[in-house]
């Protein structure tokens, strides 16, 4: 009996995993440049249409897929940032709210009126394949995603740790005036950083494409999805988006086994109020003074 | 080297500076006084492109930068230690000087920078893997400083070093700014502490709500009655 408890957790974890990195980008995104990105999710289903349009065109596998439509995201990122969101920095909560938002409602209503409002499946010749290793059944796609997610948000942990220009954007995040003030371009490491985040919801919405199937109704609820993560995790905190990812993606996965699928959100706002009862500033956040 | 002309600065609908002028020679040491809110902070901020003033010319070398971005404004060369030091808490010493030389006319000059900032301040060596958020007030001073000289400033604008820090180490600070300058920095030195700042200027402006109402030698102003008695209490 426990065998299958097991499993559940384990499925769990391995789409926590890809749920951690699309609330990665979120994550870094508000820790930066102090937005909110209220399109994440939609741009995590535009990303699902992309590598659906790349499978079904070239064939191309989404785990192949993922890298091409991470940097089109950077570069969609960085432009936007550039161009739009830059000057919204700074200005009142409720103005980049309805900017961002905006964003959404376009963004779901262009993919809405270009594939229809019908989920549209990737299928891979692997996707019914697993690995039987004792009692545990591990799904083939699932396990090469949970990978892949694992793989880019240790490249973007490094690079923020280990590169100066990662480091400088560290450095805007730590102290805004001291930026400035040693003439660090901010409005240029903003654009990266918004690059940066979207990548990670391009390659995660990629990712999901391989275990869920695109439909535009998906974009609010990963939205939501990805905010509830970050704040179980802690605003702005990097491993805490994962470790959020993981924790939604458990509860949800035993929520689906134990009650009813259609249950499973239900768990993760339980898990939200909670964490905002017990601990405000998430699971991995820093206490503000 | 630096010549400001008739600069206004703005708040919405505050005004913090009306028609200031001064100018910085090459090799100098220039001291802005004048009580809190008189504008001082303002000025640097400004020249430093951190304000945009409504009127008025800043000329750096020839070129008026008034509206640059300040990122354009350090690569010339415009150096800044701002008030209350403004280093990366959470980043350690190494990385806060590093930020220093992101500049681009600094990147060639990396480690030569770094050997010099070493030679000024021995203890930021020692503390190159520690957060900055865990050093004392004075170790932050001397961080900040040691960052902005990483840039390879020709002219560096000092905002209140003093403030919040012990005597004794005020003392050593104001010495760092004077070696400094002896090795051939021009300084911008604004400060409450009026009696040393003045000892140490050889030009000097007095800033009292937004305009510059008194300027001369740092020797003469020590002198003047005004100075006297509304900054140094005689």
């Amino acid at each position: 009996m426990w065998t299958i408890y097991l499993n559940v957790v384990l499925q769990g974890v391995m789409t926590g995993l890809i749920y951690g990195l699309m609330a990665l980008g979120l994550s870094v995104i508000f820790g930066v440049v102090r937005v909110v990105n209220f399109a994440h999710g939609e741009f995590a289903v535009v990303a699902m249409y992309a590598a659906f349009v790349l499978f079904k065109i070239y064939g191309l596998d989404p785990l192949i897929a993922m890298a091409p439509i991470a940097l089109a995201f950077f570069a969609i990122g960085f432009i936007l940032q550039m161009g739009l969101v830059n000057s919204f920095v700074g200005r009142a909560e409720h103005e980049q709210f309805i900017l961002l938002v905006g964003l959404a409602i376009i963004l779901i209503n262009a993919v809405l009126m270009i594939f229809g409002p019908d989920a549209q499946p990737v299928n891979l010749p692997y996707a019914f394949d697993s690995y039987l290793i004792g009692p545990l059944i591990i799904d083939k796609v699932r396990v090469y995603a949970a990978i892949a997610a694992v793989a880019v948000s240790a490249g973007l942990f490094a690079f923020f740790r280990h590169t100066r220009t990662g480091t400088a954007i560290r450095a805007c995040a730590d102290n805004l005036v001291g930026a400035a003030v040693i003439g660090l371009n901010v409005k240029r490491l903003y654009a990266l950083t918004f690059g940066l985040g979207l990548a990670c919801v391009g390659a995660a919405g990629a990712l999901m494409e391989t275990i869920a199937d695109a439909a535009p109704s998906l974009g609010p609820a990963y939205t939501l999805l990805a905010f509830t993560i970050v704040i179980v995790g802690g605003l702005g905190s990097m491993s805490g988006a994962l470790v959020g990812g993981v924790l939604i993606g458990v509860s949800e996965a035993l929520a689906g086994f134990l009650i009813a699928p259609s249950m499973k959100s239900m768990f993760s706002f339980a898990l939200l109020i909670a964490v905002l009862v017990l601990r405000p500033q998430g699971l991995m956040g820093r206490r503000v003074a | 080297m630096l010549s400001v002309r008739d600069l206004d600065v703005y708040y919405g609908d505050a005004q913090a500076l009306a028609g200031v002028s001064f100018d910085v020679a090459e090799g100098g040491i220039v001291a802005i006084v004048g009580a809190n809110g008189a504008g001082k902070t303002s000025l640097i901020r400004t020249v430093a492109g951190m304000n945009r003033p409504t009127r008025g010319r800043i000329a750096f070398h020839g070129t008026d930068i008034a509206g640059w971005p300040s990122h354009r404004i350090c690569n010339l060369g415009i150096g800044q230690v701002a008030e209350g030091r403004q280093v990366f808490p959470t980043l350690s010493v190494g990385e806060n000087l590093d930020m220093g030389a992101m500049l681009p006319r600094a990147q060639g000059k990396r480690a030569t920078q770094l050997e010099r900032v070493f030679a000024l301040f021995p203890i930021l060596k020692e503390r190159l893997r520690q957060t900055a958020g865990t050093l004392s007030g004075g170790e932050q001073q001397m961080l900040a400083i040691g960052r902005c000289l990483m840039g390879a400033p020709d002219l560096v604008m000092f905002d209140e070093p003093s403030l919040g820090l012990a005597p004794a180490i005020v003392k050593d600070v104001l010495r760092t700014i004077r070696e400094l300058n002896r090795e051939g920095l021009t300084c911008v030195l604004v400060e409450q502490n009026v009696a040393l700042s003045l000892k140490l200027a050889d030009r000097a402006y007095v800033l009292e709500n937004g305009r510059v109402t008194l300027t001369g030698t740092g020797a003469e102003l020590l002198e003047d009655d005004r100075v006297r008695q509304a900054y140094l209490g005689m």
